[in-house]
């Protein structure tokens, strides 16, 4: 064991580590959001709210839901009783399910309210994303609480390995590794398929995709259900480590926007990098001035806007 | 100006009789009804030690005072501070300035007790804290307004953590919550390990309501300290000692000291995880007849959870305050009320005998407890064995030791 700046190189190899686990959930997060602002120009401050319905998902598809159903007896009003809807599903069916689930809700916040913002200033879609959030937390708190609700991770990730600097639970590793999977399939599916340069395409110039006969207002709908079910998924894989709380994406959205500004706004490469990175330098300040740990991405971030203003990876609007 | 007719003079004299109406309702009338404030967490990571657990508690004890048989009619309300010092002392001050409440009990997080304790000063009013740990709330800020009744910060330090220390444990890091609470029990268990020879490595402090504790965690592991003090309470704790189970804290030679644990973080983390973790209670559900009995009818409302000691000190103290004022004929001055309290014995189904000092400090015993391992539980809520007790004379701090004003010479 050597020494870095004072610091034993243990503690440090497995705070980098740690970084890197928080790294990815920004990574992911940012990804969405990147996604959703290069296609829609929409500023997406649910994204937070999503986060945490695919987390809740995840816990309802477990646990089962209890719902107010109305039972009709033959008087007005019908009288409400709460049933138990138990599906019982593991956590690997939710890493599916709980996606197309909330993704679906994101159609759904789309059609009916999104498509009507299309021609305006992204700061009107910035506000009503960021009521939609509002509302979606309160709701969730009303019925919820703010204490977590436990979500166990899965049997098969259960345990961990002796790294010899650091002990690393099983399943905090396959959540670096899912997350960088599904942060380079999709920078791969945007950047070099052909799907992915239609969607570019009409980003660019939607009057022109369309007249070629691509149907671009559905590509923006899927788009927009497609970057949710991201921020969704980073929920579930969330939900084992973290409770599944209804604040537990107002913590986190703040600073995923300041990755998603330092990497540069709709720059899915940078979203992805600028992620993992910033995880990775909270995780080294964590260990050399814990008390800045908390601040040290914004003030990065203020650098970065002095500098380049247009982020790192992000192209002149 | 035009000349002064009959409508002018009419609507000139309704206003006046409207300003020496209002004029004269400002000050808080004593009313004959007994108003008692449950001021809770009722959301967050304390709402399963106090929350309405304590809410069903207070109700219980006015229940059992019989009101009526007294000539007094009492009544109970509840609030949520979320664990924020200015929303507790915004809703105190609410409470007994328009609503008439007379005494506020309960207050988890000591923070917001502080703060809750400032306002029922400046009002008379009177603050029972059967929630808050912070042994300052009867030391240097002490109130003739203020009693703290069921355990604190010093007597968990001097309980568990000398309990710790005295069978091995000599080296710790602290994994503090960052407020008044967690400082205070780092402070005092500080101070006790220093003086039974052991050693402190150093600490790491975390916001309160922290869900992911494993950069807190690896510097623990990293200090290679024998003890890992948990200077913090209800979620917090759970998840601390849940994840360190993850990261395979204990598997590597290092201890968890729980230095404030309830039944209810036993039972959240279950027996499983929480087996020989040690603690001190002043109160345990299944230690008395008189205990279980409470229990069951707490549970009516509570179904399939159990009172820890904070809803028992709702119980105790209401009970307490209620034959103060039914002596004393009156509830308005708060001092007055707290003065009849600390001259009255008190005697309760749950406490027992025991009195309050001068410094607002009740005085019980302590119990220091070990988790019974699974198969030593023989039915729910069978988590504790009792590995030793206090008497009442030594479990809290010296009268002379704590800087309380209220406390001459």
């Amino acid at each position: 064991m050597f020494e870095i700046f004072g610091i034993p190189s243990q503690a440090l190899f497995g705070q980098l580590l740690l970084g890197l686990i928080n790294g990815s959930f920004y990574a992911l997060l940012s990804l969405g959001l990147a996604v959703i602002f290069g296609m829609l120009n929409i500023i997406n401050f649910t994204h937070g709210a999503q986060y945490m319905m695919g987390a809740f998902a995840a816990y309802f598809l477990l646990n089962g839901i209890d719902i107010l159903v109305p039972h009709f007896t033959g008087t007005w009003p019908p009288t409400f009783a709460s049933v138990h809807f138990g599906l019982g599903l593991s956590y690997w069916w939710a890493l599916i399910l709980a996606p197309i689930l909330v993704g679906i809700t994101g159609l759904v916040i789309e059609q009916v309210f999104l498509q009507h913002l299309r021609k305006l200033d992204p700061l009107y879609g910035l506000l009503l994303t960021f009521g939609l959030g509002l509302v979606i937390e309160g709701l969730f708190r009303n019925a919820y609480g703010s204490s977590g609700q436990p979500y166990q991770a899965p049997a098969a990730l259960q345990g961990g390995r002796n790294l010899g600097f650091m002990f690393l639970p099983n399943y905090r590793a396959w959540v670096i590794v899912l997350s960088f999977a599904v942060c380079l399939a999709t920078w791969f599916a945007i950047e070099r398929t052909r799907l992915g340069s239609h969607l570019r395409a009409a980003t660019e110039n939607p009057v022109l995709v369309r007249a070629f006969g691509f149907n671009v207002p559905l590509m923006v709908t899927l788009t927009y259900g497609f970057g949710v079910a991201l921020a969704a998924l980073a929920g579930v894989m969330a939900a084992p480590i973290y409770n599944v709380s209804p604040q537990m994406g107002t913590d986190l959205i703040i600073v995923v926007f300041a990755v998603v500004v330092i990497g540069g706004m709709g720059s899915i490469l940078g979203a992805i990098l600028t992620g993992f990175a910033l995880g990775v330098i909270e995780g080294l300040t964590k260990v050399f001035y814990p008390e800045a740990s908390n601040t040290v991405i914004f003030v990065i971030m203020a650098i970065v806007l002095l500098i380049r203003p247009a982020g790192l990876f992000g192209r002149r609007a | 100006m035009r000349p002064a007719g009959k409508t002018h003079a009419a609507k000139f004299a309704l206003a006046l009789a409207v300003l020496i109406g209002t004029a004269a309702a400002p000050r808080a009338q004593d009313d004959d009804v007994v108003k008692i404030g449950v001021l809770t967490d009722m959301s967050g990571l304390y709402s399963d030690i106090g929350g309405p657990g304590s809410v069903a508690a207070a109700k219980l004890a006015v229940e059992d005072f019989n009101p009526a048989a007294h000539g007094m009619k009492v009544e109970v309300i509840a609030g949520d501070h979320q664990n924020k010092p200015d929303v507790g002392a915004n809703l105190a001050r609410q409470w007994y300035d328009v609503d008439h409440v007379d005494v506020i009990v309960d207050v988890p997080t000591s923070s917001v007790a502080l703060a809750v304790g400032d306002v029922t000063r400046e009002k008379n009013k009177v603050f029972l804290g059967s929630g808050p740990a912070s042994s300052d709330l009867t030391g240097p800020k002490c109130s003739p307004n203020t009693i703290q009744w069921t355990y604190d910060t010093w007597m968990l330090a001097n309980s568990t953590g000398k309990s710790v220390v005295e069978t091995g444990g000599d080296t710790w890091f602290f994994l503090t919550a960052d407020y008044a609470f967690g400082q205070a029990l780092q402070r005092d268990t500080t101070k006790v390990v220093l003086a039974n020879g052991g050693k402190v490595l150093g600490d790491a402090r975390h916001p309160l309501q922290t869900s992911d504790f494993s950069s807190f965690l690896l510097q623990a592991q990293t200090s290679k300290a024998k003890i890992i003090g948990l200077a913090n309470a209800g979620g917090d704790t759970v998840n601390a000692i849940k994840q360190g189970a993850e990261f395979g804290i204990t598997s590597r030679g290092q201890q968890f000291a729980g230095l404030l644990v309830f039944i209810n973080d036993v039972e959240a983390l279950s027996l499983k995880v929480a087996k020989g973790l040690v603690l001190t209670e002043t109160w345990y559900w299944d230690m008395t007849e008189a205990n279980r009995a409470f229990t069951k009818r707490w549970q009516q409302s509570r179904p399939g959870k159990f009172p820890s000691m904070v809803p028992a000190g709702v119980y105790s103290s209401v009970i307490h305050y209620l034959k103060a004022v039914e002596a004393l004929k009156s509830d308005s001055d708060g001092r007055a009320v707290v003065a009849k309290m600390k001259e009255m014995p008190t005697d309760d189904p749950l406490f027992g005998k025991g009195s309050i000092r001068v410094d607002g400090r009740k005085i019980h015993a302590a119990y220091l407890f070990e988790v019974k391992k699974p198969e030593e539980s023989k039915y729910p809520g069978d988590d504790y064995k009792l590995r030793a007790t206090i008497p009442a004379a030594e479990a809290f701090r010296p009268l002379k030791d704590g800087a309380c004003p209220l406390v001459s010479g």
